[in-house]
């Protein structure tokens, strides 16, 4: 069971964790966008092994934030809260 | 053999107390503190089960947790199947079963099959029983597989505790490296938590010769458990730390005998020591599976902790120094010993005692139903009633690889020991392949140093030092006669030499193909051998060959630990209404529906049921009805950038709703699928309030905090999920107003004050009311909401009211009729993974929006804009049909083969209109109304006409009656 480090509550258990998604998979906002660009925002993932930039979400509190792992190791890198404007 | 209790002695057994149990039906006699195992043994009892595959009769091996034979079914306040023998303590009036055996151990019926072993090899059932169909002899093959029986009438006497436990260092293992690391740890000021899987601890100090600081090892141990408990460390006896997980986190099961069920820790130290020692093996030889012969190091265990001699004329076979210090104490206790030793030279001495024979090997052990002699390599035939084997130690490394680390080879351990370190965890002991207590107590020193600047005194071996000096003796290929390396699974020397014929050269191939190493001992004893042999035949080194993956748990849990608590009512609590108990009153009957649990309908069961459901949706179109409606989720939100945010998750325009209004819409995925529908409603410029499907809330309130905290910011909406908060009531039918009217709910219910898709705001008995006039049973509709404490005397109010206009209380499966009779749909019954808005007949968005809304794009792709797409549409079948299966397809006909073209979705008998109505997704349905299709639904055809899904009241009327 690993340990996930949330931004404003502090290390809990996985389970009280559901997955986000990559961090920086920006949405393309338009009906225009290029198909591609469309279905690579929808479905393509990196799938990284190694270091992972990924947004979880700590279903106890409801804050999303980004983490970063190895998903070799397991090792937890650092984990923040969403940055720039929208920061609390 | 003629194994027996001695007069005196036994450290663990208390023979002030006499105990009795039984064994296949015959009574035991024993002590206090004696395992079924050393019981059976100090009765001389010499087959306690039989083998897997060959029903072989089986006598004890060892003396703990690594027993291949001594399995038995276990019943009385702690029914287990499947236990080891050696590690289940005898208690008074416990009853014991072998296991694979009928009718018991010694005269096992299925002991023929034998004599067809050389038929049976490993496999032979993938290859027997091919043809013509496996399902033909799975029955049989089923029922003569496994080992014990589960007790399915038993259960817990209640659920097992999970408890969850921090600590600075958890030392696993309460030997002398255990204790000399908890020792040192507790000395250096860390919080210590030693665990061990035997009632009491010592681990080899309980049978093995040793001297600490001076003193006795008995009275070392004695004053170290002491001590930690002084110092208020915790000592969990019993207890045996079963696997290792990602973070640290390490899982203990800790056992009880007085009727509780097993105790579940989860447990995250900053620091584990492994101090789990290791495991003797046997050595290869012809019969080497045979009652009487025994782990060398489970005799001594036995002979000092349980007074009990295992034979009277012993052979100890050995290729390695630890079985010298068992023939002494065997032949001291009075046994007849021969020491054969595989080694020519460098081993210890031998007193007068013991006759030893060096340089030779036992090729073949002799007897039927228990060992009567061994035949050696030269052709010297020993009579013996007991043999002795060691053929080396294997480290207990399972738990440091289930932590991922990395194994090494050691030639002059012939084992393989922890390599790399890994972060946070240390192996001390014989897990790491030391063999002297002062080796020992180096390791020790050396876990505890790397956790501590703080040193605490060493610790000091001032007796005899243990030995190794083993020459390994692994299978060797092409031996003669039935060598077992696999007690428990009947794996011999020729079935690896099978598999490896046959290309299954990776352990883990071998593993699944001769099942070497499975089941509940997993191989403690067999898997190096078995690789060794591996090895041999493929001319490759141990390393290379490798080891299988080692993964939780190390030893059998029992699946209640897992569960604790979560069972029964608890395993998925439901959600409850606030009215439950007034329902209740009523007669109602409940069902879950998307984890609440809410009234059904009114009446009865069966028949009954369907009378009451059908009542109910006849009367509540007749005057007025009555329907609990809390569930309904009530999301709040509120900002100052709300209408952009409900503009941008809604498919439909949302920020032109004026306040004091609501609007029907749907949510959609990114990927377009129509996610959930509602009604959202306009309090105010800033401020919405959300209403999604029951069971839908949770993931619409993810949804909304999801892209509030993604793409709007945190100073931009607030999101609150209000539904608990209240109950609403739903008044519904053309007497609603009527009804209504009544009460004195503050506010006008004039048309022109409170038309359809309003809100209006009063109150009652001083509390604020909402009512909204929205409506999903088509027609006219009130849903009142309160707070949900204040619920009760309304709902009594609305009911006494009701009796005047002959009002109805409806249930859910009512109002599920009366919703497909109107065409509303539900989301993930009457839509599916595929479903797009426009496939429910809401193109107006897609076709005209220029705003972004979640899923947008989606709508536009090539496959969203196929004109085959399924689309809603009513289902007419002719008066008097029954009612269209859910689930049936449409079917379509092309070449004389049958396609679907969709499927029905819902579909009810209608009391109102007396006809059966259904809605359902069919290829093109929009543009087909009129057109008559076929439905199939196993295999019986039927012909249905495709209509507009709304059937009662197209025109709508009724909302405004």
């Amino acid at each position: 069971m690993q340990l996930f480090p949330c931004p404003f509550c502090g290390p809990r258990d996985e389970t009280e964790f559901h997955y986000g998604g990559d961090a920086g998979n920006v949405r393309p906002d338009g009906a225009e966008v290029p198909i591609d660009r469309w279905a690579g925002y929808l479905y393509l993932r990196g799938n990284p092994k190694g270091t992972a930039r990924e947004i979880w979400v700590h279903m106890s509190c409801g804050e999303f934030f980004v983490m970063e792992r190895d998903t070799v190791t397991h090792k937890v890198l650092s984990s923040s809260a969403l940055g720039g404007e929208h920061a609390p | 053999m003629t194994a027996s209790r001695l007069a005196s002695g036994g450290s663990a057994i208390d023979r002030s107390r006499p105990i009795r149990f039984s064994f296949d039906g015959a009574t035991v006699q024993g002590f206090a503190g004696d395992t079924i195992a050393s019981a059976l043994l100090a009765n001389d009892v010499a087959v306690v089960g039989r083998s897997f595959k060959y029903h072989r009769p089986r006598g004890i091996w060892g003396a703990g947790v690594e027993e291949p034979n001594a399995l038995v079914d276990v019943s009385g306040n702690r029914a287990t199947p499947n236990t080891r023998a050696t590690t289940e303590p005898a208690r008074e009036g416990l009853v014991a079963k072998s296991v694979n055996a009928t009718p018991n151990a010694l005269a096992d019926r299925n002991a023929f099959l034998d004599r067809f072993a050389r038929f049976i090899p490993a496999a032979f059932y993938y290859k027997t029983f091919m043809w013509p169909d496996w399902h033909i002899f799975e029955p049989r093959i089923r029922a003569m597989a496994g080992l014990g029986k589960v007790d399915a009438g038993w259960t817990a006497s209640g659920p097992a505790d999970q408890i969850n436990h921090h600590c600075d260092v958890l030392v696993v293992g309460a030997g002398p490296a255990g204790l000399a690391a908890a020792r040192l740890a507790a000395g250096a000021s860390l919080s210590v938590t030693l665990v061990d899987d035997q009632q009491t601890p010592g681990g080899s100090l309980g049978h093995r010769a040793g001297e600490i600081d001076g003193r006795p090892a008995s009275v070392w141990v004695e004053e170290t458990i002491a001590a930690l408990a002084a110092g208020g460390h915790l000592v969990l006896p019993w207890t045996t730390a079963f696997g290792i997980y990602d973070h640290s986190l390490i899982g203990l099961n800790q056992r009880h005998f007085d009727g509780r069920p097993d105790t579940l820790w989860r447990v995250r130290p900053r620091r584990i020591v492994l101090a789990t020692g290791a495991i003797e093996r046997p050595l290869p030889f012809a019969s080497n599976d045979l009652p009487g012969i025994l782990s060398a190091d489970a005799a001594l265990s036995y002979l000092r902790r349980h007074a009990v001699l295992a034979g009277r004329r012993i052979v100890v076979a050995t290729n390695n120094d630890s079985a010298y210090e068992v023939a002494e104490a065997v032949a001291e206790a009075g046994a007849e010993v021969t020491l054969v030793d595989i080694r020519r030279d460098g081993m210890p001495a031998t007193s007068s005692k013991v006759r030893l024979i060096k340089g030779r090997t036992p090729a073949a052990a002799r007897g039927k139903l228990r060992v009567e002699g061994v035949t050696l390599d030269d052709g010297a035939r020993l009579d013996a009633d007991c043999v002795l084997v060691s053929g080396g130690w294997t480290p207990t490394i399972h738990l440091f690889c289930q932590a991922r680390g990395k194994l090494a080879w050691s030639e002059a351990r012939a084992a393989f020991v922890p390599g790399d370190a890994v972060d946070g965890i240390a192996v001390a002991g014989a897990a790491a392949g030391a063999v002297s207590l002062s080796d020992v107590f180096a390791g020790a020193e050396q876990a505890v140093a790397s956790l501590s600047e703080t040193k605490a005194a060493a610790l000091r071996s001032t007796g005899p030092e243990a030995t190794d000096g083993i020459e390994a003796a692994w299978p060797r290929p092409g031996s003669k006669g039935r060598i077992w390396i696999d007690y428990q699974n009947d794996v011999t020397v020729k079935d690896v030499e099978l598999a490896a014929r046959e290309n299954f050269v990776s352990v883990e191939h071998l593993k699944r193909y001769t099942t070497l190493g499975m089941a509940t001992d997993q191989g403690k004893t067999s898997n190096l051998p078995g690789l060794a042999l591996m090895a041999g035949i493929t001319g490759r080194t141990v390393p290379e060959v490798g080891t299988t993956t080692y993964r939780p748990p190390f030893t059998p849990v029992p699946l209640s630990s897992f569960a604790g608590a979560r069972a029964g009512a608890l395993m998925a609590p439901v959600r409850r209404l606030p009215l439950e108990r007034a329902h209740r009153q009523s007669g109602a009957v409940f069902q879950e529906y998307g984890g609440w649990l809410r009234p059904a309908h009114y009446g009865g069961a069966g028949a009954d049921a369907d009378r009451a459901i059908a009542d109910e949706a006849r009367r509540a179109r007749q005057s007025v009805a009555l329907f609990d409606g809390s569930t309904l989720g009530k999301i709040e939100v509120i900002g100052p950038k709300a209408a952009e945010f409900v503009d941008f998750l809604y498919y439909n325009t949302m920020s032109t709703l004026k306040p004091g209004r609501c609007r029907y819409g749907f949510m959609l995925s990114e990927n377009g699928v129509v996610f959930d529908d509602g009604v959202l409603v306009r309090l105010d410029e800033h401020r919405f309030v959300v209403s999604c499907s029951s069971s839908h809330v949770a993931a619409v309130h993810a949804r909304l905090e999801e892209w509030r905290q993604d793409r709007f910011g945190r100073g931009a909406v607030y999101i609150h999920n209000a539904t608990s908060e209240m109950a609403t009531l739903t008044v519904s039918g053309p007497n609603a107003r009527k009804l209504l009217e009544t009460l004195d709910l503050d506010l006008s219910l004039d048309e022109a004050d409170l038309p359809h898709m309003a809100i209006g705001h009063g109150s009652y008995a001083g509390d604020e009311v909402r009512i909204a006039r929205v409506s999903f049973t088509g027609d006219r509709s009130y849903e009142i909401s309160i707070r949900a404490d204040r619920a009760e005397p309304l709902w009594a109010h609305l009911r006494g009211a009701g009796k005047a206009f002959d009002a109805v209380v409806i249930g859910l499966e009512a109002l599920m009729i009366l919703r497909a009779e109107k065409g509303f749909i539900v989301i993930g019954k009457d839509t599916d993974g595929t479903t797009l808005p426009h496939d429910l007949g809401s193109e107006g968005p897609r076709a005209k929006r220029q705003t972004e809304f979640v899923g947008r794009r989606s709508l536009y792709t090539e496959e969203a804009s196929r004109g085959d797409r399924l689309q809603l549409v009513g289902l007419a079948v002719p008066q008097g049909e029954a009612p269209l299966p859910t689930g049936a397809h449409g079917i379509k006909r092309s070449d004389g083969r049958l396609r679907s073209q969709g499927f029905v979705t819902s579909s009810y008998e209608s009391p109102t209109l007396g006809r059966p109505v259904a809605l359902g997704l069919i290829e093109r349905g929009a543009s087909r109304h009129g057109e008559t299709i076929e439905i199939q639904h196993l295999g019986k055809l039927r012909s249905a006409t495709i209509a507009a899904p709304c059937a009662f009241d197209p025109a709508g009327d009724r909302l405004h009656a």
